[in-house]
C-alpha cells in the first residue's frame, strides 16, 4: 500500500491521484454548496417563523432513510433518459450526493433556530429589533453551532456517496477501491482505503474545527458550566 | 452624569382590551388567560406603576400591549398623548426600555455589547456606545473594568438581573416596562436588586410600568398599583396606602393579604405621624418643678435628658422626690430609640421587643423630639386614608430603611 | 419504461432478497446493540472513557462504506464476516452515543430519590435508570435501523450471495435495465422508510409524556456522527 501510494507514477496523469482528489473533493464541494444553497434558507426560515415544521422535519426523516445506492438508482433511469452517456455515469452519483445532503443540512438549520429560547427572540423583538435582525443578530449566530453540525454530517453523507459513485462510472478515489478489487492489486485497494477514509476524516475534523470557531464564547462556557447558578 | 433625569413620558390605557382565541371574540368574552378587559389606567410621567395580580390575570398582556408585543383587540394605549399604535412598531420599542424575568440577555455577546443593544439598533456611533455601556454598568453597580467582556453564563442571578437594567436603560428611554425583573432571584439578592433600583429612580424619575405577582414587591416598588383579577379587570387602582387602608373588594383585601394593617405600617415612618410632646427634665435640675410638669402629664413618666437633650433614661413622675435635684441615679432603663426614618412597622416591633408602650424619637444629634405610643401608631392606622396619600410624591419616596 | 412481466416472473426472488435484506441488517444492528449496551456500561462505571469511545465510534462512521467492504474482502474474503462487520460497525456510534445519552437523561433528583430510598446500585439501575433510557435507546435503534437498512445495499459488492434489495441494483445497472435497477431501490427505500415508521410509533407509544413533537426532534443530526464530538 505504502509503496503504492508513493509510486511517483500514480501521482500523475489522468488517472493520478491528484486528478481523482480534486474529482472528489470538487464535486462533493459543489454538491454541499448546492444543498446548502437549498436547505439553509428554507431550515432558517421554517425555524423562525415555525411553519411547515412538521411537514418539513417529516419529509427530511423520509430523505435521511433513502439508502444512497437507491438514490442513485432511481436516478439513475431518469437521468439517463435525457443524456445516455453521463446521465448513467456522473449525474446520477451527483444528484444523489445532492439530494442526501439536503435533510442533514435543513433539520439542523430548523432545530438549530428553532430551538432559541423564545424568550430570547421575545426580548429582542421588545427592544426593537426587525425580524431580519432577530434572525441574522441573535438566531443564526446562537443556532450556528447546530447548524454546522449539518452541514458535517452532510459532508460525511456526501464524501461516502461520491465514494459509493465509483461503482457506476463516476470518478474520484472510490475508482482505486473498486479497479483494486476488480484488479485484486491489494496496493491500489489500500492505498485508495487510506486515501478515502483520510479525506473524509479530514473533511470531518475540519467541520469540527469550524464548528468549534463558530461558537460564541459565551455559548461555549454556558454549554460547559450549565447547572452552575450562582446567586 | 447624564442619567437621563426628566425624561419620562405619561402612559394612558384607554379602554384597552385583549380578547384571545376567536369563539371568546365572538362570545364577547374575555375569560382566557392572558386577556384584558376594558382596562383604563392613566399613570403620571416619572412614576412607578406596579401591575400586580394572580397569574393568567392580564398584567403581563397589559404590559407588553405597551410595547406592542401584543396587539389590544380593542381601545387605544396614549404614550404622552400619542396612541401607540399609529408608530412605526421597532421605533416604538426602540424607545421602550424592556425588562424581563430571565433577563433575555443574549448569551453569545459579551455583557457590554448586550448593554450596547438598543443603542446600535438606533445607529450610535461606536466609541458613544461603549461609553454609555460602561456608565450604565457602572450606574447599575457593576464595574466595567471587571464586567465588560464576560459573557452572561459567567455572571451570577443578581448581575444579570443589573445587566438587564441597564440594558433597557441605555438608549434612555422615557418609559421602562419591566415584567417581574427581580422575579428570577433569591429573596435576599431581590431585596438588595429592589432598594439598588428605588434608589437609581430617584434619579432617574422614568415612568416604569412594573409587573410581579408579589403583593409585598408591588407594594414596596409602586408609586400607584393596579390589583388585576382573573378576567383581565382591574379590581382596584391606587397608592399602597389606598390599596392596605380601603381594600375596594373583598378580592383585594384577600390578595393584600390579612396582615396589611402591618404592611400600611411598613410604607410610613416616624417623620409622617404626629408626635406626642416628651416631657423631660435635664439632670440637675430641680426635682419640684419637674415633677410638678410631670404630673401635669398623663403618662406617670418623666423623661430624663443630659444637657444636650440627650435621653438618660425615665423617672415614674409619682416617684420623683420633691426636694434636691434630677440625678441619673433615679433613671429607669430607656425605651428604644427611634429616627424619623424608621417605618412604624419597625418602630412598633421594637417596642414590643423591649415590652413598652412608648419609643424616643431622636434627632440625627441624639436629641429628643418626641414620644410614639403604641395608642399613636394604633390611632395612624385609623386615620382617613387621604392624609396618607399626599406622601407619594415623586422623589420623595425613600428605598427601605439602610 | 418499466418491464412489469420481468417483475412478474420475479417476485420469489424479490421476497427472498427482502428477507435477506432484513436478515442483514437485523442481525448488525442486534450485535451492534449488544456491543455498545456494553460500552455504555463500561462509561456508565468509567466515564473518562467515554471520549475514547464515542470518537472512536466516530471516526469508524466517517470511513465511507465502500472503502470498508473492499478492505474487508482482501482480509476476510466474500465471508459473512465481510458482509457484518462494516455494518456493525456503523451503527456503534447512534447507539453508543444514544445508550450513553439515554443514562444520562435521568434526572438527577430522581436518582437521588432513589437513593434515598435505599435503591442498591444494581437495583438503581435497572430498575430506574434503564427503563427511564428506554426512549432514547429506542430512538438510537431507529436511527440505527434505517441507516443499516441503507448499507446493507452496499453489501452487494461482495457478490451474489448478500446485498439484499441492493443486488438488483448492480445487476440491473450492469445490465443497463432500469426496471431492476428500480425493483432493487423503490424496495429498499420503502423498507428503510416503513423501519422508520414503526420504530417512530415504538418510540411515541414508549413515551406517552413527550410532546408530539419534541418526542422525535430531540435526536436531531448532530448527535450522529463526529469526530472528537465527546459531549454527544
Amino acid at each position: 500500500m505504502i509503496d503504492w501510494l508513493l509510486d511517483p507514477a500514480h501521482w500523475s496523469g489522468p488517472d493520478g491521484i491528484p486528478v481523482r482528489l480534486i474529482e472528489q473533493v470538487g464535486i462533493s464541494g459543489i454538491s454541499l454548496l448546492i444543498a446548502a444553497a437549498v436547505a439553509l434558507p428554507i431550515g432558517v426560515w421554517i425555524g423562525h417563523t415555525g411553519r411547515a415544521a412538521t411537514l418539513a422535519v417529516n419529509a427530511a426523516n423520509i430523505g435521511r432513510a433513502i439508502p444512497s445506492l437507491a438514490a442513485i438508482g432511481i436516478i439513475a433511469p431518469i437521468t439517463q433518459a435525457f443524456d445516455p452517456e453521463l446521465g448513467f455515469k456522473v449525474y446520477p452519483t451527483l444528484f444523489a450526493m445532492i439530494i442526501l445532503a439536503i435533510p442533514p443540512i435543513l433539520v439542523n438549520a430548523y432545530a438549530g433556530v428553532a430551538g432559541v429560547d423564545r424568550e430570547l427572540v421575545e426580548a429582542a423583538r421588545g427592544m426593537g429589533f426587525r425580524e431580519r435582525q432577530i434572525l441574522g443578530r441573535i438566531e443564526v449566530p446562537i443556532a450556528l453551532p447546530v447548524i454546522a453540525g449539518g452541514l458535517r454530517s452532510a459532508t460525511v453523507q456526501v464524501i461516502a456517496t461520491a465514494t459509493l459513485g465509483a461503482l457506476f462510472g463516476f470518478g474520484g478515489l472510490g475508482r482505486y477501491l473498486v479497479d483494486g478489487v476488480a484488479q485484486n492489486d491489494d496496493g491500489q485497494l489500500f492505498g485508495g482505503v487510506f486515501l478515502v477514509a483520510a479525506l473524509a476524516l479530514v473533511a470531518e475534523g475540519g467541520f469540527a474545527l469550524l464548528q468549534r470557531a463558530l461558537t460564541s464564547p459565551g455559548l461555549r462556557r454556558a454549554g460547559s458550566s450549565s447547572g452552575v447558578e450562582p446567586a | 452624569m447624564d442619567t437621563g433625569r426628566g425624561r419620562a413620558a405619561t402612559v394612558e390605557f384607554d379602554h384597552v382590551s385583549k380578547v384571545y382565541g376567536p369563539t371568546a371574540a365572538k362570545a364577547g368574552r374575555a375569560a382566557a388567560p392572558g386577556a384584558v378587559n376594558d382596562l383604563s389606567l392613566a399613570i403620571p410621567a416619572g412614576r412607578i406603576c406596579v401591575l400586580v395580580g394572580p397569574s393568567g390575570c392580564g398584567k403581563t398582556t397589559s404590559l407588553k400591549m405597551v410595547n406592542r408585543l401584543i396587539e389590544p383587540t380593542s381601545g387605544r394605549i396614549l404614550l404622552d398623548g400619542v396612541d401607540a399604535a399609529s408608530r412605526e412598531v421597532t421605533d416604538l420599542r426602540r424607545g421602550i426600555g424592556y425588562v424581563i424575568q430571565q433577563t433575555g440577555l443574549f448569551p453569545h455577546q459579551t455583557i457590554v455589547e448586550n448593554v450596547g443593544t438598543v443603542p446600535r439598533l438606533l445607529g450610535w456611533a461606536a466609541p458613544r456606545i461603549k461609553e454609555r455601556s460602561e456608565e450604565l454598568l457602572g450606574l447599575v453597580g457593576l464595574d466595567p473594568a471587571k464586567y465588560a467582556r464576560r459573557f452572561p453564563s459567567q455572571l451570577s442571578g443578581g448581575e444579570r438581573q443589573r445587566v438587564g437594567v441597564a440594558r433597557a436603560l441605555a438608549a434612555d428611554p422615557p418609559i421602562m416596562l419591566m415584567d417581574e425583573p427581580f422575579g428570577a432571584v433569591d429573596p435576599i439578592v431581590r431585596e438588595r436588586l429592589q432598594d439598588e433600583f428605588l434608589r437609581l429612580q430617584e434619579e432617574l424619575a422614568k415612568t416604569i410600568l412594573f409587573v410581579t405577582h408579589d403583593i409585598d414587591e408591588a407594594i414596596k416598588m409602586g408609586d400607584l398599583v393596579a390589583v388585576f383579577e382573573q378576567g383581565g379587570r382591574v379590581a382596584q387602582f391606587g397608592t399602597p396606602t389606598e390599596l392596605l387602608a380601603a381594600p375596594a373588594s373583598d378580592f383585594v383585601a384577600r390578595f393584600v393579604g390579612a396582615d396589611r394593617g402591618l404592611k400600611r405600617l411598613s410604607l410610613s415612618r416616624i417623620r409622617d405621624i404626629e408626635l406626642r410632646p416628651a416631657v423631660t427634665g435635664r439632670i440637675g435640675e430641680p426635682a419640684g418643678e419637674a415633677r410638678r410638669r410631670a404630673l401635669a402629664d398623663p403618662l406617670p413618666y418623666l423623661l430624663l435628658v443630659d444637657a444636650q437633650e440627650r435621653p438618660v433614661g425615665w423617672l415614674r413622675d409619682v416617684e420623683i422626690e420633691g426636694d434636691g435635684v434630677l440625678t441619673e441615679a433615679m433613671a429607669i432603663p430607656m425605651s428604644p430609640l427611634l429616627s424619623p426614618e424608621t417605618t412604624l412597622k419597625d418602630a412598633l416591633s421594637m417596642m414590643l421587643d423591649a415590652d413598652v408602650h412608648t419609643g424616643i424619637v431622636v434627632d440625627r444629634a441624639g436629641r429628643v423630639t418626641g414620644l410614639v405610643t403604641t395608642e399613636v401608631i394604633g390611632g395612624f392606622l385609623r386615620e382617613p386614608v387621604q392624609a396618607a396619600t399626599a406622601k407619594h410624591q415623586p422623589g420623595e419616596r425613600k428605598p427601605a430603611e439602610p | 419504461m418499466i418491464d412489469w412481466g420481468w417483475i412478474g416472473d420475479h417476485l420469489g426472488t424479490i421476497l427472498g432478497r427482502t428477507v435477506q435484506h432484513l436478515e442483514l441488517a437485523a442481525i448488525a444492528v442486534a450485535m451492534g446493540f449488544a456491543i455498545s449496551f456494553g460500552l455504555a456500561l463500561v462509561v456508565q462505571s468509567r466515564r473518562s472513557a467515554y471520549p475514547l469511545i464515542s470518537g472512536l465510534a466516530g471516526v469508524l462512521y466517517t470511513i465511507p462504506s465502500l472503502a470498508v467492504f473492499a478492505a474487508l474482502v482482501s482480509i476476510t474474503g466474500l465471508s459473512i464476516y465481510t458482509a457484518e462487520i462494516p455494518l456493525i460497525m456503523y451503527t456503534l456510534v447512534i447507539l453508543v452515543r444514544n445508550i450513553v445519552a439515554g443514562f444520562d437523561a435521568v434526572p438527577n433528583d430522581v436518582l437521588d430519590a432513589a437513593d434515598g430510598m435505599g435503591y442498591g446500585r444494581r437495583e438503581r439501575f435497572q430498575r430506574i435508570v434503564l427503563p427511564l433510557s428506554i426512549p432514547l435507546i429506542v430512538a438510537g435503534l431507529r436511527l440505527a435501523s434505517v441507516s443499516t437498512i441503507g448499507l446493507v445495499t452496499i453489501s452487494a459488492t461482495l457478490g451474489d450471495s448478500f446485498g439484499g434489495l441492493g443486488f438488483f441494483i448492480f445487476e440491473g445497472y450492469h445490465r443497463a435495465f432500469p426496471t431492476e435497477i428500480l425493483t432493487g431501490a423503490v424496495p429498499s427505500i420503502v423498507l428503510a422508510i416503513a423501519v422508520d415508521v414503526i420504530f417512530v410509533r415504538i418510540e411515541r407509544r414508549l413515551t406517552p409524556w413527550a410532546p408530539e413533537q419534541a418526542a422525535r426532534l430531540s435526536i436531531p443530526e448532530r448527535r450522529v456522527p463526529g469526530l472528537g464530538e465527546a459531549g454527544g
